[in-house]
């Protein structure tokens, strides 16, 4: 059962993540009006700690726990980034939530959550529909 | 123990943990976190329409499915077995703010009830907040190639400056609608 393990550590991401409440569209509200430094500090820690992390599997060419070499892919430029970028936060502010916390509020009972995911697999749906003729 | 599990948790435990998750999945897997994906291939694994970018083999990116799978069973077991508070503990400013300019009156679970309520569906507050919001967050994340994970947490520890004009974005497009949009609204 190899993919078991990503289920464990999904888990327990989903438990960090409904613990922090950063999947409250209250907190996310209280962000984006700079009114409280919880999601900054929770974001910015995570950056840092994951940046540190990086860094070190890079010096000391660290390997997988099967023995490969570990590789992070270079993400690549294209307009969409603004763009999408840009719609992607209209929605963050209006649902609160990113694909990570749609999911922890699933599962947390909030029956909103099912819509806010059929709805966002539209969107991924149309935006692959539609790839080829937008910028 | 069990008490500290059981409150909320602060931002310099939480979010240190969620950056341990970058190397975690790296050493477990040579995977690179990004959730926003997984969308990508429910579609490609449910409702491909012979769609080029959704014609690819999901079944070998189904660790994601799976991540996200967790991910729900954390929320379950984060909120309904370890306990929660009634209402989150934001700031006295955001509570009266939200009083003040969007009518709300309910501060009780994780979403207002008032705005998100499934009884909203066919109302515009359902179609601007529940079907309009999840479509940009779904369109929006695969266009820019990479949700708050993929990028914010993910690309900016891999130091990649495409993440961050991703960051740049999703913030302005956060605040716009906050501070723009939102007094439209109400």
């Amino acid at each position: 059962m190899k993919n078991l393990k990503y289920l464990v550590l999904g888990t327990l991401f989903g438990i960090i993540l409904t613990k922090s409440e950063v999947i409250s569209w209250f907190r996310i509200q209280e962000m984006f009006r700079f009114q409280s430094f919880h999601m900054y500090g929770v974001i910015g820690s995570a950056v840092v700690v994951g940046m540190l992390s990086v860094q070190l599997i890079k010096r000391y060419q660290l390997r997988t726990i099967n023995g490969e070499e570990i590789r992070l892919a270079d993400k690549q430029f294209s307009p969409g980034i603004w763009i999408g970028g840009l719609l992607f936060g209209l929605g963050w502010a209006l649902t609160g939530a990113c694909p990570g916390p749609m999911f922890a509020q699933l599962g947390s009972g909030v029956g909103a959550a099912a819509v806010l995911i059929v709805a966002a697999l539209a969107g991924t749906w149309t935006y692959s529909a539609l790839r080829e003729r937008l910028p | 123990m069990l008490d500290f599990l059981r409150q909320s948790w602060p931002w310099y435990v939480a979010g240190p943990l969620i950056g341990l998750t970058v190397p975690a999945l790296l050493i477990v897997g040579n995977k690179a976190l990004g959730i926003s994906s997984s969308l990508r291939h429910i579609c490609a694994a449910c409702v491909p329409a012979g769609i080029p970018f959704l014609r690819y083999d999901w079944r070998a990116e189904a660790w994601n499915l799976w991540f996200v799978l967790g991910i729900t069973l954390g929320g379950f077991v984060g909120y309904r077995v370890l306990g929660h508070p009634d209402a989150v503990a934001i700031s006295a400013a955001t509570v009266r703010d939200l009083r003040a300019q969007l009518h709300l009156t309910d501060f009780t679970g994780l979403l207002p009830r008032e705005l998100f309520a499934l009884d909203n569906l066919a109302h515009w507050r359902g179609w601007v907040f529940l079907e309009l919001g999840g479509f940009l967050v779904g369109f929006g994340t695969r266009y820019a190639g990479g949700c708050t994970s993929g990028h914010a947490i993910s690309g900016l520890a891999n130091l990649q400056w495409v993440s961050l004009v991703a960051v740049v974005g999703f913030f302005a497009g956060g605040l716009l609608m906050t501070w723009f949009i939102y007094p439209l609204l109400f």
